[in-house]
């Protein structure tokens, strides 16, 4: 073993119950390097992180840094060995202050915090990096990049030589994914190692040294950057060519089914969280919204299928007024309703697919009569959605958080689309799902769409946008900075109006 | 070396030896504290007169046909409550207010067995059996109201209402119920026949366990074949899948918490009708609190309430036993509640194995 | 109403107060870092039974408050054991627990009913402080386990706040993933405060049966326990808010023993329910607050944490 290789990873196995999610995989990690991770979602990548950042113990493998064998017993044991993870999730205290968080655990602090002193340290730290953060705001003030710059500092405090960054761009927009490019590449040229966990090959190819590609928990390929193309890297990390993805055909669009006029709600905590929103859907639309998390996007979400109260303004479907109507009348209109999370409120976790099945439909009189549901006839409605949708499960009674993603998706989408509705919300409909998993999503929303329904999209990801909608809209701060037909929205105009431009260009107050 | 793996579904034998290894160590827990304290004897005890005094209270509760009635007598205002309670667990509503609502049913069948002595057996007994579920039911429903409408934590503001509720029952059988012919004691006057509950032969057994039967029945149909029991079921997993399937929270919280208090009202009801025949202080030993432990062990089952209470309720008779050898009654609760420790630590293997490394697995 | 009622009514509020104050202290603790422990009822009782066993056995009170400390710690282990180790659900292992503290407590005690301690906490007045007008005869006419929470309780306050020690307590309780990914113990720290939560239990119950009763009777916790738990609430986490609630309740029980002396004519009965009546609305009113201003309670309140949990 030579001792170029700050980190080396070899022969790394680690089972959870039913999924083998890293399978004997070998990865090497040299100074001063960016190591993309790729592969797709599920294939084991966050796994294997959190196992070198000593969050999880492997079953088997062993793990060297410089060298040295070393065993992780817990993420602190990794952090005092230079390794430091900034997870997907940040893992910060959200009423802590930026200080707090950054020297918690920490063993610069000794019996008492003290506080002055520990912000100027900071603040020298990540000016040093050009990462921008202020040490006394509270988490919860600041922006998604901000917390990310939070999170990198914070592991720069504690020395880390190898820092690993999980899906660093996913919250981002382009311009502060670029941003984040700049810093990583500073940290290089000061010797520290970057991995990036990604499924997307543009930043491979934009950012990487090296890319070590995972499939099926199985590192089944590590190249030098130059040496390969984003076809190539496709194929390694899906094991085939790429999917070909859905096609939009043009829209066709009938009547205005779902409008919004100068709606607004409140957020959690109080603040206003949707300003004075306007906007209509017609039958045959998808109209994507974009927007960095807390800008809106939930509110929007919630604030059209009534689970938020609308302060003021005005939200109708199909021409009447469903303003602050209770959920269930909403879902009597035709609203069906995708959420962000799918065990957390799509679905109920501990019960089985027969339960998750009727959540909606229980109510209806093809399901029994009077009082009582006939448990036949709620098994058999079970069993034609999940044979129309192609769900696999274990048994018609098993809990279904036991099902994977893509399965979980497929089962919340097959009831919310079995009653045909007339406006669908859906929020992150593909996030961590493969790449087979989500194209089937897609295909499904698209069905829609061409069935005549009026769908809100809202996403993270441009991409997604960008191949689904039929307009996109932008949400900065609660308010809906434009709508642009989706021939006129690039990229970098969508990213400039997520960070609060007018589409003209004239920033947002 | 041992590790442990998560399972993916509870194994099935886990199901029935998880209890019972429970009971064992319960049983086990109070002997060793019987051996310690030494039943105040300066020379402690032998583990032969602590077994002794386990044997004892199996005799005393099942050893004859008296026991046996005695046990059943017990067990049926544990069913009911437990009944009470579980329904309320079922939507993860802490309702620890049993006791006070078991209280407040004695209250309102009492009232109306003594405001209206002269009514007829087939007008006293259903008019009791209505306003005990009734007082019990707006017990429940007090701390659900702020529970509800504010999220007012129900665990505390139940059982804070036990308090008030056997202080206003302490308050009126030493004041203006107290029977002038009961030589001071805390008693009202006896009810009239009529507002007795039947019982079974000579013995104590009384209408309660047909109540008690017949509720497990409707509870198991509404729970398991109900749309009303299907929202129970969602709004316990989950509030807010439930919110987003347009289930109204708010009016199932004050449905459950008001049902789950009339049945503990209802117990009561029986107990104050056909067992002590008039209201009295201390009418429950901890009915209300004994049926949280019924309501767990049972696992929520409406049909398994009823075999957890007829052995909390054998524990209860087995414990009075044995308190005439200086075994104090205290003891019964002792092993309650290392009872529902024991269940609550084996739950950890419904979803856990143990591993060990030489890949042998240890089923437990 | 004369000064010297009225003095005598805070004093008592105070003396009153004190037992609900180490116990809300104790559950104060636990649930900073995440674990609802609702058996300070069973651990007070036991805190009460062991602390005046052993202090009638040795004639000395203050081995009685480090036996109470024991009996209400080790109850807090086992509550931390399963909701901890084995994830159970912490308000069924805390009603278990209060269950069987009654029960254990009445098992132990059974003997000793009714019996005096020879040695219990005496007032002890401190020189010039207690001869302050009307502030030394409210606050420095009382026994040492009072003056020990006049300290206590400002120590807390800062150790929460300011000290490094004090910033894991709080992190484990509000973000326990946050806290163990950079290498706080999310266990240590819960087994940790739970147990001094039990031990500060067992000193309110110990100040029951040996300075303020002092005498061992069944179950003569009689709701303090639960009215700590509600405190907690009302203290918004805070020991000070805390120190402030319990003078409040103990002011509320002094006034219901006090209206009787004076000839108030409500039962008894009403009286001894105010305690009960008067938690229920404060817990209403702080939760509306609450509700209003988000604030509060321990994020990770009442979740087990698992560190693989995907």
């Amino acid at each position: 073993m030579t001792a170029d290789f700050l980190v080396e990873m070899k022969q790394i196995t680690k089972r959870f119950p039913g999924v083998l999610a890293n399978d004997r995989i070998n990865l090497q990690v040299k100074k001063g390097e960016i190591l993309a991770l790729l592969g797709e979602n599920g294939s084991g990548k966050s796994t294997l992180m959190s196992v070198l950042s000593g969050l999880y113990r492997p079953d088997a493998g062993e793990i060297y840094v410089e060298g040295r064998k070393v065993t992780f017993k817990s993420p602190r044991e990794a952090i005092d060995a230079g390794i430091g993870m900034v997870h997907q999730h940040f893992k910060q205290v959200d009423t802590f202050s930026v200080a707090e968080n950054i020297i918690l655990g920490s063993k610069e602090a000794k019996f008492l915090l003290k506080a002055g002193k520990v912000e100027k340290e900071i603040e020298e730290l990540s000016r040093g990096y050009g990462l921008q953060v202020d040490p006394t705001a509270k988490i919860w003030q600041l922006s998604v990049a901000e917390r990310q710059r939070v999170e990198i500092v914070k592991m720069l405090y504690r020395g880390s030589k190898l820092l690993v960054l999980d899906e660093p761009t996913a919250v981002l927009t382009p311009q502060e994914a670029r941003e984040l490019f700049q810093v990583v590449r500073q940290m290089t040229a000061r010797g520290q190692s970057i991995i990036l966990i990604t499924h997307k090959l543009n930043e491979v190819m934009e950012v990487a040294d090296r890319v070590t590609v995972l499939r099926g928990g199985m590192a089944v390929a590590t190249r030098e950057r130059q040496q390969v193309n984003q076809r190539e890297l496709a194929r390694l990390m899906m094991g085939q060519d790429m999917v070909v993805p859905s096609q939009k055909n043009p829209g066709q669009f009938g009547q205005t089914v779902l409008q919004l006029d100068r709606a607004s709600a409140d957020s959690d905590s109080r603040r206003p969280g949707l300003r004075e929103i306007t906007l209509t859907v017609r039958q045959g639309e998808i109209l994507g919204i974009a927007g960095i998390a807390g800008n809106g996007r939930r509110e929007l979400a919630e604030a059209i299928v009534g689970l938020r109260p609308i302060s003021s303004g005005k939200i109708l479907i199909g021409g009447k007024d469903v303003t602050n109507l209770s959920p269930l009348e909403i879902i009597e209109e035709g609203v069906s309703y995708i959420p962000e999370d799918r065990l957390g409120s799509g679905l109920v976790p501990n019960l089985g697919a027969v339960d998750n099945l009727i959540l909606k439909e229980y109510r209806r009189p093809g399901l029994g009569r009077g009082p009582l549901i006939n448990r036949r006839k709620a098994r058999e409605f079970a069993t034609r959605l999940i044979r129309e949708v192609d769900v696999k499960v274990t048994g018609l009674e098993a809990p279904v958080k036991m099902l994977s993603g893509g399965n979980l998706q497929r089962l919340l989408l097959a009831r919310e689309l079995a009653s045909s509705p007339k406006v669908i919300v859906a929020v992150y409909p593909v996030r961590g799902l493969d790449i087979a998993a989500a194209e089937a999503v897609h295909k499904m929303l698209l069905e829609q769409r061409n069935k005549g329904a009026a769908i809100v999209l809202i996403s993270e990801d441009l991409e997604e946008l960008l191949k689904l909608s039929d307009h996109i809209g932008v949400l900065y701060k609660g308010t809906l900075m434009g709508i642009l037909p989706v021939e006129e929205a690039e990229p970098e105009k969508i990213g400039l109006m997520m960070l609060g431009s007018q589409p003209g260009g004239v920033m947002a107050s | 070396m041992i590790r442990l793996e998560r399972r993916s579904a509870p194994s099935p034998a886990g199901l029935i030896l998880i209890p019972l290894t429970a009971i064992l160590l319960a049983l086990l827990t109070g002997a060793v504290f019987l051996y310690i304290n030494g039943l105040g004897s300066p020379k402690g005890i032998s583990w032969g007169q602590v077994l002794a005094v386990y044997t004892g209270m199996l005799d005393g509760a099942f050893g004859s046909a008296y026991g046996l009635s005695e046990t059943i007598v017990k067990a049926i205002p544990l069913m009911i409550c437990g009944l009470g309670v579980s329904i309320a667990f079922r939507m993860q509503l802490w309702n620890i207010g049993a006791e006070g609502q078991f209280y407040m049913g004695a209250f309102g069948a009492a009232w109306v067995a003594l405001s209206f002595s002269d009514l007829p057996v087939y007008v006293m007994l259903p008019a009791m059996v209505l306003t005990g579920m009734l007082c019990g039911g707006l017990w429940g429903l007090i701390p659900a109201i702020p529970r509800a409408y504010l999220g007012v934590n129900e665990t505390i503001t139940t059982l804070m209402l036990n308090y008030v509720a056997i202080l206003w029952v302490n308050y009126l059988v030493f004041g203006p119920w107290k029977d002038p012919q009961g030589m001071n004691f805390p008693l009202s006057k006896p009810f009239t026949p009529a507002a007795v509950l039947p019982t079974l032969g000579n013995s104590r057994v009384h209408l309660g366990l047909a109540f008690a039967l017949v509720l497990a029945v409707v509870l198991w149909i509404a729970l398991r074949q109900s749309r009303w029991g299907y929202e129970v079921t969602v709004i316990g997993e989950s509030p807010r899948a439930a919110r987003y399937a347009g289930m109204n929270i708010t009016k199932n919280i004050l449905l459950v918490m008001f049902f789950s208090g009339a049945m503990a009202g209802l117990a009561g009801m029986a107990e104050v009708s056909a067992i002590a025949q008039r209201m009295q202080q201390g009418l429950s030993p901890g009915y209300g609190y004994t049926a949280i432990i019924v309501a767990w062990l049972a696992k929520l089952n409406p049909f398994a309430v009823l075999w957890v209470s007829v052995l909390l309720g054998a524990l209860q008779v087995g414990g009075y036993s044995v308190q005439s050898s200086g075994v104090p009654a205290a003891i019964v609760f002792m092993i309650q509640g290392a009872l529902l420790f024991f269940v609550l630590g084996g739950e950890f293997f419904n979803r856990y194995k143990i591993v060990c490394k030489g890949k042998t697995k240890m089923e437990v | 109403m004369t000064q010297e009622f009225l003095i005598t009514i805070l004093a008592t509020a105070i003396t009153a107060g004190t037992p609900i104050l180490y116990a809300a202290l104790g559950e104060l603790l636990a649930e900073r870092s995440g674990i609802l422990n609702l058996g300070v009822e069973g651990m007070m009782l036991v805190g009460a039974v062991t602390g005046f066993v052993f202090a009638v056995r040795t004639n000395d009170p203050w081995v009685g408050i480090l036996a109470a400390m024991l009996g209400g710690g080790a109850l807090a282990l086992v509550h931390a054991f399963l909701t901890v180790t084995l994830q159970a659900n912490q308000v069924v292992s805390g009603l278990a627990l209060t269950l069987f503290g009654t029960g254990l407590s009445g098992f132990i005690g059974k003997p000793y009913i009714g019996i005096p301690v020879e040695n219990a906490f005496k007032p002890v007045t401190l020189g010039f402080l207690s001869d302050i007008p009307v502030l030394g005869p409210v606050f420095f006419h009382h026994d040492p386990l009072v003056y020990i929470t006049y300290i206590l309780v400002p120590v807390l306050w800062f150790f929460i706040y300011y000290t490094r020690p004090g910033l894991h307590l709080r992190a484990v309780g509000e973000n326990p993933a946050a806290a163990d990914s950079l290498g706080v113990s999310v266990y240590r720290v819960r087994y940790l405060y739970v147990t001094l939560g039990g031990m500060l239990a067992g000193i309110g119950g110990a100040y029951l049966s040996l300075a303020y009763a002092p005498t061992w009777l069944e179950n003569m916790t009689a709701g303090r326990g639960w009215i700590a738990v509600a405190l907690v609430i009302f203290s918004i986490w805070n020991p000070l808010r805390a120190m402030l609630g319990s003078y409040i309740f103990g002011g509320i029980d002094a006034l219901g023993f006090r209206a009787q002396a004076m000839g108030v004519m409500i039962p008894s009965f009403f009286l001894k329910m105010l305690p009960y009546i008067f938690t229920i609305l404060v817990l209403i009113m702080v939760t509306r607050k609450a509700m209003a201003n988000r604030v509060g309670t321990p994020g990770a309140l009442g979740l087990p944490y698992d560190r693989e949990e995907r």
